[in-house]
């Protein structure tokens, strides 16, 4: 019987022997595939098992190595970095499916390494989320860093590697020259790194205290994967990989890893406490802050989906930021719900760009009229995929949205609700627009292909049932998935909100 | 007399009487198989030694049986059997390494001389190492200088530049090595001894001028051989033009001894009661060792020859060396030794990438490695996994290496140098990506000069580099040999140099 203490390595090395099995079956693709789907499903029961003992109270930890005295690579895993590890792994299995079905309908070159890299970034993810120090945190956050820069720059032309220049150059600059300081920094004074429930800087005030806000500051931009403005420059420029990439970057693993850190860092190494007395999450409260409205205004601007798409991340994260920052119960509770909800409703969306881009071979939202007319269960899922986005009942996403009010009234800002609520007004306006559009809109009509603009007008406002253009199955199946994940979740959020309260000192 | 109280000796007196046999073999195989041998010798002696001192502590050896300090005294403590294994442990792997990369490089009647002249350099870096004796260590240092020299110059079958690179390098080192030896002169004058020991407590307490203009003299003499900032000239067209075998084993080496000599002089000889001590921390080594960092790093960036931006680099990396030895404290010497062992590894794997680059190739130039990893994969990987260790990512040696140096500059209290130091290490991120992704990312020449086959290096050549780079892993993720001794010989070097501990 595997115990979850030893489920603990297992889902680490589990991806990489995927990741040899992918490379030896090169030659065969139905069998590379298969591997992928196998390890896939395999991670995701070593993970669930491992949530489940969390959720029972148990405490898995693992020891690998002691690297320099008092820094060892170790795991331990509580509540939140279970299920980072569920989500990311689930929907890893997801991405899988859908990569199939979306590399396979685009004939992509190097899909060998494609899937190669998917599964070293997958153990890498896993290996943040049960790190149990800093340490163990960066050499993971590196691994993640590294092994998805293949994965941005997979069509190797002059656009992706600028992108990927790009990419490695805003989290390398970032991670090396503003979080790796700050995690010696912090070792230096306390000598330790591990992750304790309380925090571990609020033993060592004194010599803290001068430095908190610097210290956040460094870990706040520090973590360029959490995107927080002006570190956010990799994630538009990651935009130019494959669809499936995309996905992966926004909702699987990469920014997720970012503010789950940044979560984890507030909660275990500052403390909400010690952050509450000091009063040095304040000015990165409202940086967050600015970053919602910011990005969110950007992204009204952009006409390219995907590049919208990517600004609304960036804005959603913030979400998270501003949970860690608000120092409060309910502003946590709100940051660590909101990774859950944006995971799914931010993979909805993306899967069905693809869909489209598959289907279509459309980028540009303006092309996107009376679409939904012969795609209707991709735009279908995309209107989930906003509602949740915007936090609209009965979607997942509203919950972090009312948690995070709650924690801004308790923090007494009460202009960070304010701000809360515009954001929401301004996602309605981007993201809702484009299923209403492909709805309701008919298309547009172009001089070259006035004849096959003619036949779909033709067939009125409604659906053309007959007349459907839709995407593989295996690009629409995963989309419709997560949207429906993403309405369960709305249900179910309290034992959710339960089985988290402990990070928060509830519970 | 007995294996183990002869010890000591064994790593100089190994190679050097060693390396003359090398001239009397026939030309061929047999010069760098017997060349290759001796240097497993000398490898293995040392690491006979580093486990002795380890045990027993500080071992003191007088040749023929003179007594100190009149007579020359080996004294290994953990600092220098650190290095000794170090130099040694490069050139068991270079050696084996070479013989490829020599048959291509250098004329054939001159291969013995090669093997020859590459075993008396390796004495003399030993030989610096080991000795407790000032003198004895310009002695040791012209040694392992003239051969360098030499070495140097074989170059220039396929680049006549080498013998530029030489001649200055020759004028440079023979000024460096004057001023070290009118340093120890005046040394001498004022204390009538050279025994290091021996001059480290007849200087107590004396800070006349006449030991001040001493130090100055040494300081600045060594700080050419080390190539400190702005004192490295000579250094970039002498790694660019040598033999690529030669230039991964000075790499490697060379400069890092020299590191070794500044730290021994000023810890073991003048001590911190000497009063221009901290002065030169504060207004030498820090300074220049930030300045060497950015502007080496910044000029690295713009070279168009892998092997340039490679030297450069060195210069950069040298500069964490000083600054970690300017903050005086258990922690930056700490620091120091851990990067000169590990800098050592991760230069020493670069080099010989490029050796593989070159064998095939013809050309340590930029455009010589575009695509190459379709054409030599495990060279290419071997270069990208020792440049991610250039760069200081995780698990490898260089994560450990800035972990100690920025720990040490916050607990020094210099917490503005810490950004410094990866700031630095940002640019390195540049200057290795640039290379890399010319490697991955670039199409392969498909005619032209640098259009080759798909072929990897010889095995010959491919196996030493990966033990190098494996050693870059292994010690990145196994700290125990490094850090351990590291920090227990800069606490030791501390408590004679009379600082806090």
């Amino acid at each position: 019987m595997i115990t979850p203490g030893l489920a603990i390595p297992l889902a680490l090395v589990a991806p990489l022997l995927g990741c040899l099995a992918i490379w030896l079956l090169d030659k065969s693709p139905n069998l590379r595939e298969g591997a992928t789907l196998i390890t896939a499903v395999v991670l995701l029961a070593l993970t669930v098992m491992i949530f489940l003992a969390v959720g029972s109270g148990q405490q898995p930890g693992y020891m690998l190595i002691e690297v320099i005295d008092g820094l060892p690579i170790e795991f331990k895993v509580e509540p939140l970095g279970a299920m980072f590890a569920v989500i990311a792994s689930g929907l890893w299995l997801v991405n899988s499916v859908y990569s199939i079905g979306y590399m396979r309908g685009h004939n992509e070159k190097n899909q060998t390494r494609f899937y190669m890299s998917f599964a070293v970034a997958i153990s890498a993810a896993i290996g943040v989320a049960f790190a149990a120090n800093l340490f163990t945190l960066f050499i993971f956050y590196e691994i993640l860093t590294l092994s998805t820069f293949p994965l941005v720059t997979h069509y190797g032309d002059e656009k992706a590697r600028k992108g990927g220049r790009i990419y490695l150059g805003v989290l390398m600059a970032t991670s090396i020259g503003l979080l790796l300081p700050a995690i010696v920094w912090t070792y230096a004074i306390t000598g330790t790194t591990d992750f304790t429930v309380g925090g571990i800087l609020i033993d060592h005030k004194e010599a803290v205290a001068p430095i908190t806000g610097v210290l956040l500051g460094l870990y706040a931009f520090g973590i360029g994967k959490a995107a927080l403005m002006p570190a956010h420059p990799w994630l538009p420029n990651a935009m130019v990989a494959p669809t499936p990439v995309s996905a992966f970057l926004h909702a699987v693993a990469v920014v997720k890893a970012g503010v789950f850190s940044i979560l984890k860092i507030v909660v275990y190494i500052f403390g909400i406490d010690f952050l509450t007395d000091t009063g040095a999450s304040i000015p990165f409260m409202w940086v967050a802050a600015g970053s919602i409205l910011l990005a969110s205004a950007i992204a009204m601007h952009k006409d390219n989906l995907k590049a919208r798409l990517a600004y609304s991340t960036v804005s959603q994260l913030s979400y998270v930021t501003l949970g860690a920052m608000l120092a409060t119960q309910m502003g946590v509770m709100g940051g660590a719900m909101q990774i859950a909800a944006h995971a799914l409703g931010k993979m909805t969306l993306f899967m069905c760009a693809g869909a489209i881009y598959v289907a279509h071979h459309k980028t540009l939202v303006s092309e996107m009229r009376g679409l939904g007319r012969v795609m209707p269960f991709t735009f279908g899922a995309f209107f989930l995929g906003a509602m949740s986005i915007i936090g609209l009942p009965p979607m997942a996403g509203s919950w972090p949205k009312f948690l995070l009010m709650l924690g801004a009234a308790d923090a007494g800002q009460l202009a960070i609700i304010a701000i809360l609520m515009i954001s929401s007004i301004l996602n309605v306006v981007y993201l809702l627009s484009i299923p209403v559009q492909a709805f309701y809109m008919s298309p547009t009509v172009k001089e070259e292909d006035g004849g096959d603009a003619k036949s779909q007008g033709a067939g009125g406002a409604g659906i053309q049932w007959g007349n459907l253009k839709e995407a593989p199955i295996l690009c629409i199946a995963p989309p419709l998935f997560t949207a429906t994940g993403a309405f369960v979740l709305f249900f179910f959020a309290d034992p959710l909100y339960n089985y988290l309260l402990p990070i928060a000192g509830g519970g | 007399m007995n294996f183990a109280e002869q010890l000591p000796v064994l790593p100089v007196i190994t190679p050097l009487i060693l390396a003359p046999v090398t001239l009397l073999l026939p030309q061929g195989r047999a010069p760098h198989l017997f060349a290759t041998f001796v240097s497993w010798l000398t490898f293995a002696a040392c690491a006979f030694l580093l486990a002795a001192v380890s045990d027993v502590g500080v071992i003191s050896y007088h040749l023929g049986d003179w007594a100190p300090p009149l007579g020359i005294e080996y004294r290994i403590d953990l600092a220098n059997a650190l290095v000794l294994m170090l130099v040694s442990g490069i050139a068991a792997v270079v050696f084996p390494f070479a013989y490829a990369s020599v048959r291509l490089e250098i004329d054939e009647r001159q291969s013995t001389f090669f093997y020859c002249a590459m075993l008396i350099c390796m004495t003399g870096l030993l030989g610096v190492t080991i000795t407790g004796d000032a003198f004895n260590v310009f002695v040791f240092l012209e040694i392992s200088s003239l051969s360098t020299y030499a070495l140097i110059a074989m170059g220039a079958r396929r680049d006549r530049r080498a013998l530029t690179a030489a001649f200055n390098y020759l004028v440079m080192g023979t000024i460096g090595a004057t001023f070290f030896v009118i340093g120890i002169g005046l040394l001498y004058q004022a204390t009538g001894t050279l025994n290091m020991a021996d001059l480290h407590d007849k200087l107590a307490g004396n800070s006349s001028r006449v030991v001040g203009a001493g130090f100055a003299f040494i300081v600045v003499g060594v700080g050419l051989k080390l190539a400190m900032f702005p004192l490295h000239l000579w250094l970039p067209n002498a790694y660019a033009h040598a033999p690529s075998a030669v230039s991964a084993f000075i790499a490697a080496t060379a400069t890092k001894v020299a590191v070794y000599v500044l730290i021994r002089f000023f810890y073991s000889v003048f001590g911190f009661d000497f009063a221009f001590e901290a002065a030169a921390f504060t207004w030498v080594l820090l300074p220049l060792g930030l300045a060497g960092m950015f502007v080496a790093s910044f000029v690295a960036l713009f070279q168009e020859d892998v092997k340039r931006m490679l030297a450069y680099s060195s210069v950069a990396q040298i500069g964490y060396m000083l600054l970690g030895l300017s903050f005086a404290t258990v922690e930056g010497l700490t620091a120091t030794l851990v990067h000169v062992f590990n800098h050592a590894l991760m230069k020493g794997a670069l080099f010989m990438a490029v050796a593989c680059v070159v064998f095939r190739a013809g050309s340590h130039s930029i455009d010589a490695f575009a695509g190459l990893s379709k054409r030599m994969p495990v060279t290419t990987w071997a270069f990208i996994l020792s440049g991610l260790s250039l760069i200081g990512v995780p698990l490898t040696v260089g994560f450990v290496s800035k972990w100690y140096l920025l720990e040490a500059a916050f607990a020094a209290g210099h917490w503005y140098a810490g950004f410094l130091i990866v700031a630095s290490s940002l640019i390195a991120v540049l200057y290795i990506g640039r290379i890399a992704e010319v490697m991955l990312l670039r199409e392969p020449h498909e005619e032209g000069r640098y259009a080759i086959p798909a072929k990897d290096a010889p095995l010959s050549m491919l196996i030493p580099m990966w033990v190098l780079v494996g050693a870059n892993i292994y010690f990145g993720v196994r700290t125990g040999l490094t850090v351990d001794i590291a920090t227990r010989a800069a606490e030791a070097l501390m408590l004679t140099a009379g600082g806090a501990p």
